[in-house]
């Protein structure tokens, strides 16, 4: 149905921390690995090892550049994947019923049996969170690792989303928004958390923190002191022969 | 975004198609039992039929289209499938009455007609709700979408004393759409300031792509070919579909007049409708740095 929920029991997502981020792509590549064989069937790669490759991937990892006002640019790397927004503009536009927002935790899904391939839930989102697969034909998004977080089979630690799983830097972290004393709350609450776009009112779940700022170099440098040693007694004579050769 | 030439074809075509249905259930034209009611109401089916068939080779997956028909509480998609359905079946009683002869009253061409507009409506709709492509995100949309049914519609009827008037709507509804679609970008502040949140820092540039091959997001949604000719474009547009029509029809009635003003039409809404496209810069585009 895609009629969004009123509200939801839970409303599970990502923090994902910008100052940590090195822009490895690990993520990427766990999600590409972990989803090509899970919850919505394998996601399809066109010329993979031709001249034109082309495949679909429900993470990327962006590289941006800031320039401050003052001192040298900075690089932020940035992931892009579904923000299982709250108002999820991909929702409602779906004339299946293939998309839809989940009542009991939040997650956004494509039922792939259901869907058309109209491409319509990837024109609303306003963060490219949608591919296409040109194989199948149907949508394809990021699942938040359904199955993954509730399965039973793996060993409690595998429990949450590939991404988060991998990442060697730990910038991504899986919980529950709707609880205030989740981790990822406090941890949003505590980095200044923010919503991506909030002029398309999607209301996302995920937060992304921001980079902390970084200390202002220090002109001086600590070795200083011991640049300008003279030189005394066998090295006061060494340092004479050698500089008269 | 993607001027795809299925659903350029498709929304023209559909749209021609229903203006002049809702012209023939409205009785403005009057077909005379036998083949010339053949000819008119399969003309007005074919191009409506004609062009939902076209819009189903840019689904992924055509066989389920049925689908489509599910969720007409909340997508604009679904309203336009059962729209254009309604529309179709009111109209046919019409059309059999009309063929044969019948002289049935026409309760139900009206009906049809407001359902063919309704369609067009619809249509509009799918492209208008979207806040990610701000130039679609405006009342204007529809008003393009529908003028054009109706001028399209009134041209192929030969009913040049309603033709002409629709046509200066016409008109008016181009230049009001590129007029303020050019500032709806602008007007919704989106950037990559707050499409990475990142704005307070410094001054954001893309530094690397987040990957060197293409992909559906490049493809699809970040069509920046093409810009270049948009002012010719446009007044290319605007002497096909409005003047040149208005100045055949003016000349004189007939089927030659008639046709050859519904041609220019057609080949001035082709380059307006894919200007509607090519010119729509999603917000997905500020994440590549390209619009
Ligand atoms: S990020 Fe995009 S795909 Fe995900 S819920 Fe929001 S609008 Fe939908
Ligand atoms: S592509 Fe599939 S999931 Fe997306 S709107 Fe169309 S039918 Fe729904």
């Amino acid at each position: 149905m895609t009629m969004l929920p009123a509200s939801t029991e839970r409303q599970l997502g990502l923090a994902i921390d910008l100052d940590t981020c090195v822009g490895c792509q690990a993520c990427v590549t766990a999600c590409k690995g972990w989803n090509d064989q899970g919850q919505g069937g394998p996601l399809s790669d066109q010329d993979p090892y031709g001249a034109d490759p082309s495949g679909t991937f429900l993470n990327r990892v962006h590289s941006y550049q800031v320039q401050p006002a003052e001192g040298t640019a900075k690089i932020i790397n940035f992931p892009r994947s579904c923000l299982h927004c709250q108002d999820a503009p991909c929702v409602p536009v779906c004339p299946t019923g293939a998309s839809y927002k989940r009542a009991e935790d939040g997650i956004v899904l494509v039922n792939a049996a259901a869907c058309i391939g109209c491409g319509l839930c990837a024109w609303a989102c306003p963060y490219g969170a949608r591919e296409l697969d040109a194989a199948a034909g149907v949508m394809k998004k990021c699942t938040l690792c359904v199955d993954r977080i509730y399965n039973e089979n793996l060993p409690e630690i595998d429990r949450e989303p590939a991404c988060v799983r991998t990442c060697p830097t730990g910038a991504r972290h899986f919980g529950d928004f709707s609880d205030p004393d989740s981790k990822v709350s406090r941890l949003s609450a505590d980095r200044g958390g923010y919503a991506l776009m909030p002029e398309m009112a999607t209301r996302p779940t995920n937060r992304y923190l921001p980079p902390r700022a970084k200390d202002a170099a220090s002109t001086a440098s600590p070795l200083a002191p011991l640049l300008d040693i003279q030189a005394s007694g066998f090295a006061g004579w060494l340092d004479k022969v050698l500089g008269k050769i | 975004m993607h001027p795809a030439p299925s659903v350029i074809l498709f929304t023209v075509l559909s749209g021609l198609g229903f203006g002049f249905l809702a012209f023939l259930g409205a009785g403005l034209v009057l077909p005379q039992p036998g083949l010339n009611a053949l000819l008119l109401w399969g003309l007005g089916y074919g191009l409506a039929v004609g062009g939902l068939m076209a819009s189903t080779f840019h689904l992924g997956n055509p066989r389920r289209a049925w689908r489509a028909f599910s969720q007409w509480q909340s997508s604009w998609l679904s309203r336009e499938a059962w729209a254009s359905l309604a529309a179709l079946l009111a109209l046919a009683p019409v059309a059999l009455s009309d063929l044969l002869g019948l002289g049935w009253p026409r309760g139900f061409g009206l009906v049809g007609t407001g359902l063919a507009l309704i369609t067009v409506a619809t249509t509009s709709m799918i492209y208008t709700q979207l806040k990610t492509i701000p130039r679609w995100n405006h009342w204007t949309t529809p008003l393009m979408f529908v003028t054009f049914a109706l001028a399209g519609g009134a041209i192929l009827a030969g009913q040049t004393g309603i033709a002409l008037p629709l046509l200066v709507v016409l008109a008016l509804a181009l230049l009001a759409h590129w007029q303020f679609g050019d500032r709806r970008f602008a007007e919704v502040g989106a950037s990559l300031a707050t499409a990475t949140g990142l704005g307070h820092i410094g001054a954001l540039s893309v530094f690397e792509p987040a990957h060197t091959a293409d992909n559906y997001l490049l493809r699809e949604m970040i069509y920046v070919v093409g810009r270049k000719h948009v002012q010719k474009l446009r007044v290319i547009a605007l002497i096909c579909t409005v003047m040149l029509p208005a100045v055949l029809l003016s000349l004189g009635q007939g089927l030659p007049f008639v046709a050859l003003a519904l041609l220019c039409h057609l080949a001035g809404a082709f380059a307006a409708r894919w200007l509607f496209f090519a010119q729509a810069e999603h917000v997905v585009g500020l994440y590549y740095g390209k619009r």
